[in-house]
């Protein structure tokens, strides 16, 4: 008896421990912006409204979070449009070898974007004109997530009956209404997900944009939170804490918006 | 309105599935037909080989005058009802009976307006807004009725469409579907595995078997003279009885009992040949007393049918069925004796009618 007590109260602890482990890291990112001089501790705000003047003033903040939105729904954009049409077309047309494929698109994919592909891509980039574009940076990206787009967004049109397509196509419907009328309404969960994830990625993506963007006004938030320190070379806390704070908002808004539009599901390749 | 022409049309599933063998087949301008067969003997195959959903391997689908079998589907001018009925669970009850329209690239005011008339008359008038989660079976069936009507087609194909509807529903759908048929006077092909409603709504049907068509008639045909012992098994809310049996010069010997040589077969018999005796439970007289021509034995099992009885002899070692009006049933364990009705019997030579 007495060991089950103990036991319950060392799986508590370690529970509370680990909860304070993730929760502090939070509490922390809503409470310093409202702080006039923060440390790396979390302490009670003063509610100061002083950091946030200073991003305002600070000439690359705010337009990078508009750089960010930018690159993030041009990408998801793409990624939603080309993983629609590709995933119903590896659906719905029997190809030989078709699994074969994918697994080795996927596969390469995650090769491809990691970190050994950097300099190539970043010389493919100087060779195409595309260095130091927005619209060059999102084709990359694009590229890198559609692989897993079309893998997860397959199997939502694996999951959607093919008689309702039939029936289209028996009144005459082409294949491009059938996808608009029929399949896109179908699978707008799906389309939600893989948009949703899309944007999470390019949002967090530091590495790409730090490499292919070298002019400060082009560049997305996730690099110019990378800039923010003091004159003396140290991490300016007040100016990253503000920075942070509204970088994460928008992501968290978005994720609660179609959350309760589209009922989240949230399952990448395991079907319902 | 188009005929349908089918002439030798094949079907090999890329497995190697052969589901339709040379089929040929005329379907008149007008006519309410039924595909009838076992699951499995390509009944969905064949109208889905109609509409162009799959494409023939042999043969050729004609519709009207054109030859169509290479033509897609939206072109050959047809409409189907699916046995899910493939309403867009997303529209509402007016996109979806509109739905053909909107692709025919008609205006909104005049989609509606067709939609609104269609959906009176199969009595929607109520439902136009809803989604066809909110609607129930033989709503949604009406719905789906709808939207074919609206198409305005040379002809309409149903895979099992009243399949989905409970027992009771089915009747008044029949009913219905029969009626607005004749209304309409569309071609239709009609799929179902279910022999009553062959019988009770084509003008003609066929019925199937393994990909092949075993016999094409009227309902009456196919019902009093079965081309086949396979039909005759199909066909028919009690099975027919099947029994084997030995010419003996001017009578028959079936399940050790001497019965008369059917009306039809008069004449065409020899002597000592082996035939297989065909007659419907319905079509026996029973009684307790010895007759002469008939089936004795003990009754073994009583059916009860509602108004009438369905009995059970036990002759010889093979058992025979009758039907026994109600008030007249044995008791399990009576002796019986059936006559057949010599102008109803039927006897098949090597599976084939006589
Ligand atoms: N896509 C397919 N690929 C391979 N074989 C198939 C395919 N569709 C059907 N078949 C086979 O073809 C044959 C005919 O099938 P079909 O669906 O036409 O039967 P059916 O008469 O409609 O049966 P049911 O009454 O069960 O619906 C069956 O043996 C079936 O297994
Ligand atoms: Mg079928």
């Amino acid at each position: 008896m007495t060991r089950f007590v103990l036991g319950r109260i060392g799986f508590y602890t370690l529970i509370a421990v680990l909860l304070a482990f993730f929760t502090i890291p939070l509490l922390w990112l809503v409470t310093a912006p409202f702080t006039s001089d923060p440390t790396y501790k979390v302490s009670v705000p003063d509610f100061t409204l002083d950091n946030f003047r200073a991003i305002a003033e600070h000439p690359y903040a705010l337009p990078s979070l508009w750089n960010s939105v930018l690159l993030s729904a041009g990408t998801a954009l793409l990624v939603v449009i080309l993983a629609a049409l590709a995933a119903y077309a590896l659906s719905r047309v029997r190809l030989p070898g078709r699994d074969a494929l994918l697994y080795t698109l996927l596969l390469l994919s995650s090769i491809i974007t990691g970190t050994a592909a950097m300099v190539p891509l970043f010389q493919l980039a100087v060779q195409l004109n595309l260095i130091d574009s927005q619209l060059g940076l999102i084709l990359i990206l694009t590229g890198g997530l559609l692989p897993a787009a079309i893998f997860m967004m397959k199997d939502f049109m694996d999951a959607t009956p093919k008689s309702y397509e039939e029936s289209a196509r028996v009144f005459g419907a082409t294949p491009l209404q059938i996808v608009r009328h029929v399949v896109v309404p179908l699978v707008r969960p799906g389309l939600a997900t893989i948009g949703v994830w899309a944007v999470a990625n390019v949002w967090g993506n530091f590495l790409m944009p730090y490499l292919l963007l070298s002019d400060v006004e082009k560049q997305p938030a996730a690099v110019i939170t990378y800039t923010l320190y003091t004159e003396g070379g140290q991490a300016n806390l007040s100016m990253l804490s503000t920075f942070g704070l509204l970088y994460s908002i928008p992501v968290v808004l978005m994720y609660l918006f179609v959350s309760k539009k589209y009922g989240f599901r949230f399952h990448g390749g395991i079907k319902r | 309105m188009a005929a349908i022409e089918l002439r030798g049309l094949s079907k090999v599933y890329p497995g190697g599935v052969k589901a339709l063998d040379s089929l040929d087949l005329a379907i008149p301008d007008g006519e309410f037909f039924a595909l009838l067969g076992p699951s499995g003997c390509g009944k969905t195959t064949l109208l889905r080989t109609i509409a162009g959903l799959e494409t023939a391997t042999g043969g050729a689908v004609v519709i009207g005058e054109r030859d169509v079998t290479g033509v897609q589907p939206g072109a050959r001018d047809i409409a189907m009802v699916f046995q899910d009925y493939a309403l867009f669970p997303h529209m509402d009850v007016t996109d979806n009976i509109s739905y053909p329209l909107r692709i025919k690239k008609v205006g909104k005011g005049p989609r509606r307006e067709k939609a609104a008339e269609v959906g009176a008359r199969l009595g929607l008038e109520h439902l136009m807004d809803r989604r066809p989660g909110q609607l129930s079976g033989g709503q949604q069936q009406r719905v789906a009725l709808a939207r074919v009507m609206a198409t305005q087609a040379q002809a309409f194909l149903f895979d099992e469409p009243l399949s989905n509807l409970d027992a009771r529903l089915r009747l008044e759908a029949r009913t219905f579907l029969k009626k607005l048929q004749r209304e309409l006077g569309v071609t239709t092909v009609f799929v179902t595995h279910d022999q009553a409603e062959a019988l009770a709504m084509a003008d003609r049907m066929a019925v199937m078997e393994a990909g092949h068509i075993r016999q094409i008639g009227t309902p009456a045909e196919v019902f009093q003279r079965p081309a086949n012992t396979f039909v005759a098994g199909f066909i028919g809310s009690t099975p027919m009885n099947l029994l084997d049996g030995t010419v003996r010069g001017d009578t028959l010997e079936v399940a050790g009992c001497k019965v008369a040589v059917p009306v039809t077969a008069e004449g065409r018999l020899s002597d000592g040949e082996k035939i297989v005796y065909g007659v419907r439970p319905e079509y026996m007289a029973y009684s307790a007393a010895p007759a002469e021509g008939a089936f004795g034995g003990r009754v073994v099992i009583v059916e009860n049918l509602g108004a009438s009885h369905l009995v059970t002899l036990e002759a010889g070692d093979v058992s025979v069925q009758a039907v026994v009006p109600e008030g007249n049933e044995p008791a399990v364990g009576d002796d019986g004796y059936a006559v057949p009705r010599r102008d109803r019997a039927l006897i098949y030579r090597d599976g084939d009618l006589v």
